[in-house]
């Protein structure tokens, strides 16, 4: 006897605790099974990129705060990193130390709340994300002493970071750095050989390292597929040519692998940190850059690796004070391009997963 | 053998049980707060503002209203004009601290407090009245001659003009770099 069955589309989000923001995808179900779904977003869409087109250069700091809100520190970074290319900056070289310490942190940061909520969407109901949230909440009171926000940081400014570290801030970082790894090892012990985790996340969602490329995604998403490419790598800037670390790769590509990779770039981040941390020189923290900053005419490009992906900004000048344009390259936008190609002939249990496993922010998907 | 990797758990979640928690019961008690916090509350001193609207200027959101007369007698420091209006409106406001960066006298400091929650957002509207009366505890961010002195807005005394501490007053060729340097 077989049973017949019409399809039925289902609106997830946009206000869905499992679609990380307001995020709404319209899902046709047959039965259990995802036939076919049409990603919707732009509803926190506030003009990012057309704001910041009649704000002068420092003030356009505050916004990129508000792109990808769990990362505020590199998008500041990505920005700052850009205006200083435009004007030809030399940056202190302290100013640069400090600012890979408190990118890496907040790269910590991140991943443990994508690591978190990954866990969450997968019915590990609370436990796993409270511990995540514990230890991030010790990296939002570094990041308190060293700028006095916790998450909409503007730290840091055109030509360094706006002031040096307070001399509290030390040894409370290093305190942080000798206590972090022992609870990474905690959380590998609770999650990853848990077998739950594994049905759920082995072979789910695997793509291939043509699909990832030729979607240009990039991130953890593109090194759990097996491609070792990290801008830190291949395209250094700040100081990372000069530090020592690896580049976790996967082997499958699928969500396991995604969420191991995150649990590496941590212990990687924090060896990156401690390298600064010994090694960084006294010295003023900020290039004499004018409040209200006049690059050249020109254009510009840096792409830095955020903890989503590649994340750039395209800044045209026309030799006024505020950018005549300013594109942003989002990562998680662009993560989001296969979703099709992942979602579809899996079950309804494995969309949140998949989502989760991208790490989207919404902030940055609609800026 | 299966549920192995379950018991790892499981020792995990047990050995967190007996850990000291990591929450603290809000309204009883607080967490440490570092003096750099950029909070609510602004700490102005009139006495040391002229009135040159660099912080208004600077601001991201144009939250900063100031009015001044130059045919009054001024009462501030540093001799420029007569201040009508200093107002701002903290219901727009993002805390970036952009203003008070952009203050060359050192009159305007960010404040320490975080618990100015209001029914409606017009009562978030702080007049200069309001600014004038507060009680200071200024925050350190950018304000390195508090820093230095070890000054905590959560234990210390609130300050006055004179305590707070300046930079020499800037001179004519500085405030030309520091502004729009070509």
């Amino acid at each position: 006897m077989s049973v017949s069955s019409n399809p039925v589309t289902v609106n997830i989000g946009p206000q869905h605790p499992s679609t990380h923001g307001v995020f709404r995808l319209k899902v046709e179900f047959d039965g259990e099974e995802i036939l076919d779904l049409e990603p919707v977003f732009g509803y926190l869409h506030r003009g990012t990129e057309k704001l910041a087109e009649e704000r002068n250069y420092s003030q356009v700091i505050t916004l990129t705060d508000r792109l990808d809100y769990t990362a505020s520190m590199t998008n500041n970074q990505a920005y700052v990193l850009t205006c200083e290319k435009l004007g030809q900056i030399d940056v202190p070289e302290r100013g640069l130390y400090l600012r890979v310490i408190a990118a890496e942190l907040q790269r910590v940061a991140a991943h443990l709340m994508a690591t978190g909520f990954l866990l969450q969407d997968m019915g590990a109901m609370g436990t796993p994300l409270m511990y995540c949230f514990r230890e991030r909440e010790r990296i939002l009171e570094l990041f308190e002493m060293l700028c006095g926000a916790r998450i909409t940081n503007s730290y840091m400014r055109i030509g360094g970071v706006f002031y040096d570290a307070p001399e509290s801030f030390w040894p409370a970082l290093r305190q942080f750095l000798a206590e972090m790894p022992e609870y990474i090892d905690e959380y590998e012990s609770l999650m990853t050989g848990n077998e739950i985790l594994l049905g759920r996340t082995k072979g789910v969602s695997s793509l291939s390292i043509e699909d990832i490329v030729n979607a240009s995604i990039s991130g953890p998403m593109l090194r759990a597929a097996g491609l070792s490419w990290d801008v830190r790598k291949s395209d250094p800037y700040d100081i990372y040519s000069s530090l020592d670390f690896e580049v976790p790769v996967g082997t499958q590509g699928d969500v396991y692998d995604r969420y191991w990779v995150r649990l590496q770039e941590m212990r990687q981040s924090l060896s990156l940190v401690e390298q600064c941390v010994s090694r960084i020189p006294q010295g003023p923290v900020r290039a004499e850059v004018p409040l209200i900053f006049r690059p050249p005419e020109g254009d510009a490009y840096v792409p830095i690796e955020a903890p989503k992906g590649e994340l750039g900004f395209y800044i045209v000048s026309d030799g006024g004070i505020s950018p005549y344009r300013c594109k942003i390259r989002a990562p998680s936008f662009i993560n989001l391009t296969l979703l099709k190609e992942m979602l579809i002939g899996r079950k309804m249990a494995d969309l949140v997963v998949i989502l989760g496993s991208i790490d989207i922010n919404m902030g940055e998907v609609d800026r | 053998m299966y549920g192995i990797g379950i018991a790892k758990g499981l020792l995990v979640t047990l050995r967190n049980l007996f850990r000291t928690p990591s929450t603290v019961q809000y309204p009883e008690e607080r967490v440490e707060q570092h003096s750099r916090f950029r909070g609510q509350e602004f700490s102005w001193y009139e006495e040391r503002c002229t009135g040159c609207a660099s912080c208004a200027k600077y601001c991201p959101l144009g939250i900063i209203e100031i009015v001044t007369d130059p045919s009054q007698q001024a009462i501030q420091d540093g001799d420029k004009y007569a201040i009508e209006k200093f107002d701002i409106d903290i219901g727009r406001c993002m805390y970036c601290g952009l203003c008070v960066e952009a203050c060359p006298y050192d009159a305007l400091f960010m404040g320490s407090g975080f618990e100015r929650a209001r029914y409606t957002r017009d009562e978030l509207f702080i007049p200069m009245e309001e600014l004038k009366n507060a009680t200071k505890r200024p925050s350190t961010w950018f304000r390195p001659q508090l820093e230095g002195k070890g000054y905590d807005p959560q234990s210390g005394q609130p300050l006055g003009w004179k305590d707070v501490g300046r930079h020499e007053a800037p001179d004519y060729e500085a405030m030309q770099r520091r502004w729009a340097d070509r």
